[in-house]
């Protein structure tokens, strides 16, 4: 919302300066965004006089003028009709930036004749349309005096920002009412004059609505004037708009924003003449339409409140009046309405249409109802003293809404939610200035103004007060210590996430975080279209169609990502995320993941390229965001089922009991493919919220450190198995042949190939035997091997390798 | 010269020209070994008058010790010299570039989420956490948001399709709804903060579809506005790592919150920095105030025995004012030279004692 500071001083009687204004308005709750000075900004141009105009030798239009300016006597040549000696005149130097002209003035020779600087029109100061010819300033301005002065443009523009509680703030006299209770001045309100009507208005009006809708326009204000006469209207008011971004239209168009700007009080001015029958106020039907003031058409439907009379649809009530019925140039009679349009309904059909207008942002954040009458009053005045006429009586449909509200309030209620002391008697005199009555019982009644409907209960009293005694007189206070050394903070939950996001950096990977939807074409290949639909992830109105599904898996916007890397040259990276999937749209859906995804492609180095990325190493990647997460690593399981956009050979699960925790693999090619990615990718995807939580236990003790005296010893053993077999099937028969004894067990060869059956292979493992009272004896340990042989044909049907 | 003397001058001559532990050994061989010269000559000593031994002994021990000593000493002279011309031969370019390995970052949204929680953890605020997909009533209603009012419009809020009875989810525009979460299942002393994703139907340079918030609420029965602005102020100093900073509190409007206020924090641009603690400018960080009474009602909580504050403020955007990060679109974008550039070491775990950063 915009005014200008004399539009502001019109309504508050301040010697305050602008910088002291601004600073209170921001104070008080009206945040102040920009304030535009055009005294600054024409600052450059001054008064000068022309002595002398001579003719130019060369061409018959120029004139060579001697001209009395701040810097001496200046020579300048002028093109202007009116540049003659005597006039005073907008001088610019030799290095002014002309605003209308987009230049920046240089000593110039014209026709051969030199010029030093420029008379300037209206438009070239960018103060008006007009460019006539140069300004010619009143005889009284001295010369050197600044133009914007001079010209009446040295009027400053507050922009600030209205915030949706404060709809009395959109108009200028409610800006005024806040800084006069702030004691910058004093508030200017003058009570609209009554005018008596000369006859009874010849146009009716009539509120047509059901039952439940009588709120829609509870109040309906109408006035006839006849025999006026529009056209511009008066320079002030054309300047005051102009000041604030309205182009002055008529003197009829520019009363009611006038009117809007100055008291918040949306109008709207029909020409009487084409309106046929009475006015009604009632909700839209189905398939009327509307071609509206901006020259669109709109369709109406029935939660609309439209106006209209015999012919059809007038306006659409609170938001923007129609194109057929509104004043021109011609309009001897008008009709003036002012009426009350419930905020919701406005908003609504705001919304439907699209319309932006002044009247909507009004009437949605609410007028104020008990100023219905006085804002015709005051409108009244306006037509008649810009347009003359005569007025008719009032008609009123409906009844104005009565905004009686008593808030109960105790005093030092302000005390105990601002901890500010402030003395009753301030509080009192603050409230009376905002418009309240206060009734002094215990607790105080405080009557709220018409014009506040944010005002519920005495919180918003509290606010009343502490913000025009200042925010910045508030206590600055520490939260007391609850405890002398504070707790740890983090859920468990909160933790893992911590640990793994850690642990994975550790591994090289790059966290990124990205975005919580995807494409639907992407989301389909790692969950069903139906399963998407059925568990709620669709978005009715994403901001593009590409962020449309909420993601179930963190898999297909990193394997995206690293595409997107790939494609600046970037093709060996890991990139990981901690960070939520979503199963469903209820909280409990809402699960914490930790993924990675890894395209390698290693670079050459002197010692040979680094081993590139495969299965296991993103195994390697889901255990470490486990074990950091505080999953019993040890127990983990792994089985081969991983969904189905892992590659069906190449993927895995791990498993505790039953759970799965976390899936590895390759990334299905096929599903690569329809990414638009260049494979092979290898991802995991790990479900922290699944582990189990640890048992509290009583203290931090850790187990006593188990070091042997007695030197371990190691033994190979190579069996040879089924190639179905699980290794990992093989390596808990050997743990679990000799469980005292045996410390270690890896697997350092996997061979098949000559030497060992077809559809077998060869795995070989080191088992690693740690003798714990005394050293083993060759009986012992070959009773030791007889055992792990055992067991592992046991498990596996696998026999020692010959 | 005895020919005892001739034997250790030749002995001692082919030690001496012994110039391999093999040609070494040779001559330790030919000399002390079963058949070696002194050996030999050792023999003859059981053949000797007593008389001549008593002569003889001690000579011949004396010349294989000698011999030993010498043979010792030129082995020891040799391995040295082997070792060293086996180093010698083992040099390597030690300026050779060592293999380069992939160095892991935390992104800026997890470490500052990390710097804001070591800062209000050590003011005895508890994490508290919610869904990102929420219910109307959570989002919107239970916060005090009128149906149809127009701070809904401000919030242009992700819909999903409608359920079958008409409930439309939303993704939450805020984390607030985490306030009513916890209020309506904890008793207070409430003291929590809630940083998490939020969500609203923005796009440009400023605004991006999703992005981050930290909420702060604090219920119990004596909080005021006061404390609102000590805890603010404490948190502002210390996470801009700043011995001054400069608020301005003023009035401002939240559905949920009354009073309501902004907070300002002064700065001053130089070049494309934003630098606190200095200048004369003013720039907007958060939004806060005590929460509203109909907030505390929705919960549950009697708005005349307990009171207290809340606040919000949006984690992207102090990442960039504190790092100078110019784009909050890059933030997302998971651009590996930005990642690289702007995120942090794994091992830099924020914390008061150590610094919240480096």
């Amino acid at each position: 919302m915009k005014f200008t500071l004399s539009w502001l001083k019109e309504h508050l009687e301040t010697d305050a300066s602008l910088d002291e204004i601004v600073e209170t308005m921001v104070a008080v709750g009206l945040e102040v965004e920009e304030v535009e000075n055009p005294e600054e900004r024409l600052s450059a141009f001054t008064i000068g006089e022309i002595l002398e105009a001579g003719p130019h030798p060369d061409a018959d239009k120029l004139k060579v003028c001697r001209v009395a300016t701040k810097d001496g006597e200046m020579q300048i040549v002028c093109g202007a009709p009116n540049a003659r000696a005597g006039i005073k005149v907008a001088y610019a130097p030799v290095g002014a930036y002309v605003p209308g002209i987009d230049v920046t003035l240089s000593k110039a020779k014209i026709r051969g004749v030199e010029s030093h600087g420029m008379m300037c029109s209206v438009r070239e100061l960018e103060m008006g349309d007009d460019h006539d010819g140069i300004i010619e300033a009143p005889a009284s301005a001295k010369v050197g005096d600044p133009v914007a002065a001079v010209m009446g443009v040295n009027d400053p523009v507050i922009d600030f920002e209205v915030t949706p509680n404060r709809p009395d703030t959109n108009g200028v006299n409610g800006v005024a009412r806040d800084l006069a209770a702030a004691k910058i001045g004093a508030f200017v309100s003058p009570e609209p004059e009554t005018i008596k009507g000369a006859y009874p208005s010849p146009q009716k009006v009539e509120l047509d609505f059901p039952e439940e809708a009588k709120d829609a326009c509870p109040a309906f204000a109408g006035r006839y004037v006849r025999d006026v006469k529009n056209g511009p209207s008066p320079k002030w008011l054309q300047d005051r708009l102009r000041a604030i971004g309205l182009r002055p239209i008529s003197a009829l168009v520019d009363i009611t924003n006038y009117m809007s700007y100055d008291r918040a009080r949306p109008l709207h001015v029909f020409d009487a003449d084409k309106l046929q029958g009475v006015i009604r106020a009632r909700l839209g039907k189905k398939g009327e339409k509307l071609l509206a003031l901006d020259g669109k058409e709109y369709e109406i439907d029935e939660t609309m409140t439209v106006i209209a009379d015999d012919s059809g649809v007038l306006g659409l009530g609170g938001v923007m009046g129609g194109e057929d019925t509104g004043c021109t140039e011609e309009t001897t009679n008008v009709f003036i309405e002012c009426a009350y349009f419930d905020p919701l309904r406005t908003a609504k059909t705001g919304r439907k249409t699209g319309i932006n207008s002044d009247a909507r942002y009004r009437f949605e954040r609410g007028v104020d109802p008990a100023f219905i009458l006085p804002g015709m009053e005051m409108a009244t005045r306006l037509v008649m003293d810009m347009c003359g006429g005569e007025p008719s009586e009032v008609v009123l449909a409906g009844e104005v809404p009565q905004a009686d509200k008593t808030v109960l309030f105790p005093p030092d209620e302000v005390k105990r939610l601002t901890g500010m002391n402030v003395a009753p008697e301030k509080a009192e005199e603050i409230l009376e200035a905002l418009g309240f009555t206060v009734r002094k019982s215990d607790p105080w009644q405080v009557d709220v103004p018409s014009w506040r409907p944010d005002i519920e209960g005495k919180a918003d009293l509290v606010e009343e007060v502490a913000r025009i005694v200042g925010f910045g007189h508030m206590p600055t206070e520490t939260l007391p210590a609850l405890r002398p050394v504070e707790t740890p903070k983090l859920t468990p939950g909160q933790d893992r996430r911590r640990m793994a996001r850690r642990a994975l950096a550790v591994r090289g990977m790059l966290e990124a975080v990205t975005w919580s939807f995807l494409d639907e074409r992407n989301a389909v290949l790692f969950m069903s279209a139906d399963e998407i639909k059925a568990k709620g992830l669709k978005l009715a109105n994403p901001i593009a169609s590409d962020l449309g599904v909420m993601r179930a898996s963190l898999l297909p916007n990193l394997v995206s990502a690293l595409q997107r890397n790939a494609d600046r040259g970037r093709d060996d990276l890991a990139l990981f995320e901690v960070a939520p999937i979503y199963a469903g749209d209820q909280p409990a859906d809402h699960q914490n993941a930790a993924g990675g995804a890894r395209l390698s492609h290693s670079a050459r180095h002197w010692q040979g390229a680094a081993q590139e990325a495969d299965v296991f190493t993103v195994k390697a990647d889901a255990i470490a965001a486990l074990e950091a997460a505080g999953a019993p690593v040890a127990s983990l399981q792994t089985s081969a089922d991983a969904p189905d956009y892992f590659h069906p050979g190449r993927s895995g699960v791990l498993r505790l009991g039953p759970k799965a925790l976390a899936h590895f693999g390759e990334i299905h090619p096929r599903v690569l493919k329809a990414m638009d990615v260049d494979g092979p990718v290898y991802g995991f995807e790990v479900f922290l919220d699944l582990i189990p939580e640890s048992k509290k236990k009583p203290t931090k003790t850790r187990p006593a450190l188990d070091a042997s005296e007695l030197l371990p010893l190691t033994r190979d053993f190579a069996f040879v198995v089924e190639d179905g077999v699980a290794a990992e099937t093989l390596l808990k028969a050997v743990r679990g042949a000799e469980k005292k004894l045996i410390a270690d067990v890896s697997l350092f060869d996997v061979y098949q190939g000559k030497g060992v059956p077809e559809g077998k292979k060869s795995l070989a493992v080191e088992v690693t035997l740690q003798p714990r009272e005394k050293t083993l004896t060759d009986e012992e340990i070959d009773a030791v091997s007889a055992r792990i042989v055992a067991q592992v044909e046991k498990a596996t049907g696998g026999t020692l390798r010959a | 010269m005895s020919d005892i003397e001739q034997l250790e001058k030749d002995l001692l001559a082919k030690i001496g020209a012994a110039d391999t532990g093999a040609a070494l050994e040779e001559v330790r061989v030919a000399a002390l070994g079963k058949k070696g010269v002194v050996s030999e000559r050792m023999k003859t000593l059981g053949k000797m008058s007593p008389e001549e031994r008593k002569e003889m002994g001690p000579a011949l021990n004396g010349l294989k010790t000698r011999i030993a000593d010498a043979i010792e000493t030129k082995k020891t002279e040799l391995e040295a010299a082997a070792l060293d011309a086996r180093l010698a031969s083992e040099k390597v370019d030690v300026t050779l570039p060592v293999r380069p390995e992939p160095k892991g970052k935390i992104h800026p949204v997890s470490q500052v989420t990390e710097e804001i929680i070591a800062i209000f953890s050590a003011m005895g605020f508890d994490v508290a956490e919610g869904p990102d997909i929420e219910d109307d009533f959570h989002n919107f209603t239970a916060l005090n948001f009128p149906p149809d009012h127009p701070a809904r419009e401000m919030h242009d809020t992700f819909f999903f399709e409608p359920k079958e009875d008409g409930e439309r989810m939303v993704l939450r525009t805020h984390t607030s709804p985490v306030q009513i979460r916890t209020m309506m299942n904890e008793k207070p002393p409430i003291r929590i903060i809630i940083p998490g994703r939020t969500f609203r139907c923005d796009s440009d340079q400023t605004h991006t579809p999703m992005f981050h918030q930290v909420e702060g609420l604090v219920i119990d029965k004596e909080t005021h506005m006061g404390h609102l602005k000590g805890t603010l102020q404490a948190f502002v100093k210390t996470f801009f790592e700043l011995d001054d900073v400069k608020t301005r509190f003023r009035p401002h409007f939240f559905p949920f919150t009354e009073p309501s206020a902004e907070m300002d924090v002064q700065y001053e641009r130089v070049g494309n920095e934003v630098r606190f603690g200095q200048g004369d400018k003013w720039m907007e960080i958060l939004g806060c105030g005590m929460v509203h009474p109909n907030v505390l009602r929705n919960c549950g909580l009697d708005p005349d025995e307990y009171q207290g504050f809340a606040f919000g403020m949006g984690v992207d955007r102090l990442a960039m004012l504190k790092y100078g990060i110019p784009d909050l679109r890059d933030f997302f974008a998971a651009d590996a030279r930005w990642l690289e550039h702007y995120g942090f070491d794994a091992a830099d775990q924020p914390s008061l004692w150590a610094g919240l950063s480096k």
